[in-house]
């Protein structure tokens, strides 16, 4: 008999982490090691199934960090440590770090466009000696919306961090504006910079223009796309643009094969 | 006693022929090891009052076949279900229903045949996994091909290469007593043996009444064509109903959906049904972004999708040309004329270099 493809496996939450009032990190057991920047489709029984990306991992571990927005992710901000949630995958092409390597890397996420690239961050946060300049530009649309704000504070140990917020507030005493006034004025290292941008579609289009106009070639600059997969492996339809289905060819892309990609 | 034979890579092709009171009995002969699925009439269910309504379904005997025009429906829903349970959550354990897998004859054109490849290239061979839902039902499925000389009135299958098909296992010609047989698939050879020997008839349309021009497909896959005013004409004209979606033999697109049975949740069952992509909601991710909201960006993006992308990807077109999505449209959008108009713009259009 073929496997089948489409049946999810019980994984036990360890523990839940709010980082937002909407925004929480789910730590699930798992038995398998995903790649940096891949997805889960995520379900529970009787709701429906959602594609989450992967927000980081270690040994016996991965966390998923969901907004609440839906009917699934609604019901998953119900579970306790000790609950079992249901998964698939992982899917996708992700982060590839080897890249990456021996370059200054420069990443812009904004809002939830953090979470999947937050594990490579995590990676070369560990791994510094394999990167040359690390420096972060991270946007949230206002002081509440920040996530991972203790993983920011040590990042900042070993990479340089612009973190903005669009609209800031009276108790708000650090940068504000959007990521792309901030590229436009970024000090760029010597040397041969990697991009990665990754965040909602406008953030997207208009920091990769601004990279762009920076003087960033094309083909330094990886975009990670979302997109609404509903099975995860190339058959449902949802997520392809052109001849591209965003689940097995990305969500990680190169910009030079992303620019082509026109919904 | 052979009789004719066709003998091409050592298969023997055998051509019979038989009263159609006799292959009526063979069809029920059959009908004991075989499901069988075939274009019949669904009494008044047509869109009239008083109508019928043509598509596919299981028959049991020769005269419920409907041969006289094309189906509203594909045969596509033979092997994908309009919905299909993946699995009932009993307890916490994900359990696949059974389903009946014995061995499908499925009656159908060439158009069809080779429409259930592209379905076969979409659900067994993109991406590592083959769909296991998919794979089940369509190995058990066999084809008896009708022959198809004329075609109707909007079919533009010669000009979209999908005509002809040497995939089936036995081929058919109705004529007013009599049946004619090309059998292919030697596990016939016997159902048909009491048939009268004759020479190899089988044909295909040679010609049809529509016909299209696919444009080229580097110089269409431009954001000038993606951006072109032709669009603007189907996002006033369309009105997102999803038929051309549900009646197209290669749409093979489909969405998950959790139905809950009890309060507690402790009985459920995941399921996929038929999705497409001029239908609202397609694109929608939680958070509310969607894309391509106007009906002509999804024209624009079912058309790249039928005759460019998918054979960029997997070297062959995606539409068959078997038109139902011309017959069904209540705004009376034709696809061939979509794909000619394209093609008049593309050779229009300024080349670079």
């Amino acid at each position: 008999m073929k496997t089948n493809p489409y049946l999810p496996q019980p994984l036990k939450v360890l523990s839940v982490t709010p980082q937002t009032a909407i925004d929480w990190t789910f730590r699930l057991a798992a038995d398998f090691t995903p790649g940096y920047g891949q997805f889960l489709e995520l379900s529970l029984p009787g709701l429906g199934e959602a594609p989450i990306s992967i927000s980081d991992f270690g040994d016996g571990w991965l966390d998923l960090t969901i907004r609440k927005v839906g009917r699934v992710t609604d019901a998953v901000f119900n579970l306790q440590p000790g609950d079992m949630i249901y998964a698939r995958g992982p899917y996708g092409k992700g982060f590839d770090p080897e890249h990456y390597m021996d370059n200054n890397l420069l990443v812009v996420a904004g809002g939830t466009g953090l979470a999947p690239v937050k594990s490579l961050i995590s990676y070369f946060n560990s791994n510094r000696h394999e990167i040359q300049g690390f420096d972060l530009i991270l946007g949230f649309k206002s002081p509440a919306d920040i996530l991972f704000h203790n993983e920011i504070e040590a990042w900042r140990t070993d990479a340089d961090v612009i973190l903005t917020v669009d609209n800031g507030v009276k108790e708000w005493n650090g940068n504000t504006g959007v990521v792309t006034k901030y590229i436009d004025s970024f000090d760029f290292r010597s040397g041969v910079t990697n991009a990665i941008v990754v965040g909602p579609p406008l953030m997207m289009k208009f920091s990769t223009l601004s990279l762009l106009e920076r003087g960033i070639p094309e083909e330094r600059i990886t975009v990670s796309f979302e997109r609404k997969m509903s099975c995860g492996i190339g058959k449902c339809g949802h997520c392809k643009i052109d001849e591209t289905y965003v689940c097995l060819e990305g969500p990680v892309f190169n910009y030079a094969k992303a620019k082509k990609l026109l919904d | 006693m052979r009789g004719f034979t066709l003998t091409i890579l050592g298969f023997d092709f055998m051509n019979k022929k038989m009263t159609s009171t006799e292959f009526a009995q063979v069809l029920k002969t059959l009908s004991l090891d075989y499901r069988l699925c075939g274009p019949k009439l669904y009494p008044g269910q047509g869109a009239f009052s008083d109508t019928d309504l043509a598509g596919y379904g299981e028959i049991t005997a020769l005269d419920q076949l409907y041969l006289d025009g094309k189906t509203y429906f594909s045969p596509k829903e033979c092997i994908f279900p309009i919905r299909e349970t993946l699995f009932y959550f009993r307890g916490d354990e994900p359990v696949p229903p059974a389903v009946d897998l014995r061995p499908m004859i499925i009656f159908l054109r060439p158009c069809d045949i080779n429409g259930i490849k592209r379905l076969d290239t979409i659900f067994l061979k993109n991406g590592d996994e083959q769909d296991y839902y998919y794979a089940r039902r369509r190995n058990a499925v066999k084809f008896f091909l009708l022959e198809c000389r004329e075609g109707f009135d909007s079919c533009f299958c010669v000009s979209m290469k999908a005509n002809k098909t040497d995939d089936y296992a036995c081929a058919l010609r109705f004529e007013p007593d009599s049946v004619s047989i090309n059998i292919k698939d030697p596990e016939f050879n016997a159902a048909f043996d009491e048939g009268k020997d004759i020479h190899p008839f089988l044909e295909f349309v040679k010609e049809n009444r529509t016909k299209v021009t696919v444009p080229d497909l580097a110089a269409t896959a431009t954001e000038e064509v993606f951006q072109h005013e032709l669009w603007q004409e189907y996002t006033s004209r369309c009105i997102a109903c999803g038929r051309c979606n549900t009646s197209c033999i290669t749409c093979s697109c489909f969405t998950m959906q959790d139905v809950k049975y009890d309060r507690n949740g402790e009985l459920s069952e995941r399921r996929r049904v038929w999705a497409g992509c001029h239908v609202d909601g397609f694109t929608d991710m939680a958070g509310g972004h969607s894309f391509r909201k106007k009906n002509g960006d999804r024209m624009r993006f079912k058309t790249m999708h039928k005759i460019n992308d998918f054979y960029r990807r997997f070297g062959k077109h995606m539409c068959v040309g078997c038109g139902r999505c011309d017959d069904v449209c209540p705004e009376y959008i034709s696809f061939s004329a979509c794909i000619n108009k394209l093609e008049r713009i593309v050779k229009e259009l300024p080349h670079e270099n």
